[in-house]
């Protein structure tokens, strides 16, 4: 086995982004993430790379498009309030098919918020990260050795797509540290882009990157082309599951609240109670089959959350609130307690079967 | 049966506890086992409060948030104060004798005082006092050897400030050697 290293969460997004090819960052400070361009400064430059501290997040975001349409794999990474800066970005990034990776270590909101752990920027990832008919990919990642996975994942998504892929962190798991076995990286899959601006050479007729379609036409037949895209997206929805086979109560918990609800899941199987995870790890697509699947069988869901309840929405849709679901949840940088996640499965498990 | 300790480290922020847990983790890591460091602070550097979760465990760890640790070190009064109630029925608690003129009220759980404060001050080691816990730790976790925990510490801290590891690696000793009397 590889020697681990025990790494921040924060560093091992950075970390993987460097083994996955990603020498250009551009960024502007803001907590909980501020470890992830801390770590970038002082790596991309000893590489060849370029680390760029951008006057704003809207123009970290716009040096991400300029390096994208030139071929590069090209990151920035925030935290939920610089996430509302970049959405116009976004979007004009989604309208010209360029790939990108994007990292939002949450923090309570809105506003300003605070600088404690938060899930409160679900909507905003996964329904509309800036205007126009677009999506992201979404990655959840749960323990700091997926925050690397995920991150190469990301990478060769991105590129795969054409579409910017976002790793959906919080504070706790950007601050969080754990062994990580970064020789996991292995060979990281690479895409040619013949799309990209990096010169004719008078051997070809000349690439135009772009997001202005003033023809109707065009651009709805732009927008049905890059649905079919989503589409194929769709079917690569992902879960973890944990003891759902024989579950009554299905728990459904992303990032660090899925750690919390695989205790209380433990404690509450030691109570006689037949509880599970399904933890999905791409938000977008979000795993409907999987939920429906679940419905088939389980009495009730729980969806724990540090929002007022936005994943829970998902849940209710997928399994066209077939089952009682149960929000358990805190917000404002505060996390649920194993205790309350406890609770909340006992009282799913009351309910009547229907 | 695993066995998951739960270590919290409370104290004000400067005080070095996030860099202690940082140690133990590590030296956690070295002797293979799973492991979680979980910091909690305020956004200021200095002077605030300051602690950290510290999980080592044979198992995976689930949620690294630590409610009901199994070892607590207080390195000031606040901490110890706060924390108390929290700990593990025959968990253990560790206080820093200089900075908390108070003793642990509870009597289910073991109590040590240890003055790390002053040690530090005495030995001319100001400023690690969190070095000597981190000793006394080891000596009362009892999960790896002080061998281990002066790797960890020698790899935890940056190349051009190894002419401070001498100095670390005598508190950490002072820590583990302590007889209180």
């Amino acid at each position: 086995m590889a020697e681990k290293v025990l790494m921040k969460g924060n560093e091992a997004i950075a970390e993987a982004a460097i083994m996955a090819g990603c020498r250009h960052f551009f960024g502007y400070p803001i907590t909980p993430q501020t470890e992830l361009a801390a770590f970038m400064s002082k790596r991309l430059p000893k590489l060849g790379g370029t680390y760029l501290q951008a006057e704003s997040e809207v123009a970290a975001i716009n040096m991400v498009y300029g390096a994208s349409a030139a071929g590069v794999r090209a990151m920035t990474s925030s935290s939920s309030p610089g996430l509302s800066l970049k959405s116009e970005g976004l979007s004009y990034l989604a309208g010209s098919d360029l790939p990108a990776v994007v990292v939002n270590i949450q923090r309570g909101g809105p506003g300003l918020g605070g600088i404690r752990p938060s899930q409160a920027d679900y909507f905003h990832a996964t329904r509309s990260t800036g205007h126009g008919d677009f999506h992201l990919i979404v990655l959840a990642p749960n323990t700091v050795q997926e925050m690397f996975d995920l991150t190469i994942e990301a990478f060769e998504l991105a590129d795969k797509y054409r579409v910017t892929a976002m790793i959906l962190g919080d504070g706790m798991l950007g601050q969080v540290m754990e062994p990580v076995d970064i020789s996991r990286a292995g060979n990281v899959k690479t895409f040619p882009k013949e799309w990209a601006l990096t010169g004719t050479q008078g051997k070809r007729s000349k690439n135009i990157v772009n997001s202005l379609y003033l023809e109707a036409e065009e651009l709805e037949m732009l927008n049905l082309k890059r649905y079919e895209k989503y589409a194929e997206v769709g079917k690569s929805a992902r879960t973890d599951n944990y003891l759902t086979e024989d579950a009554d109560v299905i728990v459904v918990a992303y990032g660090i609240c899925a750690r919390i609800a695989k205790n209380a899941i433990n404690e509450a199987r030691k109570n006689g109670v037949k509880a599970g995870l399904i933890r999905p790890v791409t938000l977008w697509p979000f795993p409907k089959e999987q939920m429906k699947a679940a419905a088939a069988t389980a009495k009730a869901f729980v969806v724990v959350e540090m929002s007022m309840g936005q994943m829970v929405e998902d849940v209710e849709l997928s399994i066209r609130c077939s089952r009682p679901v149960i929000l358990c949840n805190r917000t404002g940088g505060m996390v649920p307690t194993n205790e309350a996640v406890i609770s909340a499965i006992m009282e799913a498990d009351r309910t009547e079967r229907s | 049966m695993s066995i998951t300790h739960e270590l919290m480290i409370a104290g004000f922020g400067g005080q070095g506890v996030l860099f202690a847990g940082k140690i133990l983790s590590y030296a956690g890591l070295l002797a293979g086992k799973e492991v979680s460091w979980l910091p909690s602070y305020g956004p200021e550097m200095r002077g605030g409060t300051a602690n950290i979760n510290v999980m080592i465990s044979d198992t995976m760890i689930g949620s690294p948030i630590i409610d009901n640790p199994t070892m607590l070190v207080a390195m000031n009064q606040p901490s110890l104060e706060k924390f108390e109630k929290d700990v593990k029925k025959d968990g253990i608690i560790i206080v820093d004798s200089t900075l908390i003129p108070i003793k642990v009220k509870r009597t289910d759980v073991k109590a040590f005082y240890i003055p790390s404060t002053k040690l530090a001050e005495d030995e001319g080691i100001k400023g690690l006092a969190n070095m000597i816990m981190v000793g006394k730790i080891t000596k009362e976790l009892g999960i790896f050897d002080l061998e281990v925990v002066k790797v960890a510490t020698s790899k935890s801290i940056p190349e051009r400030k190894q002419d401070l590891l001498a100095y670390n690696l005598k508190a950490i000793e002072i820590g583990y050697n302590f007889i209180e009397g």
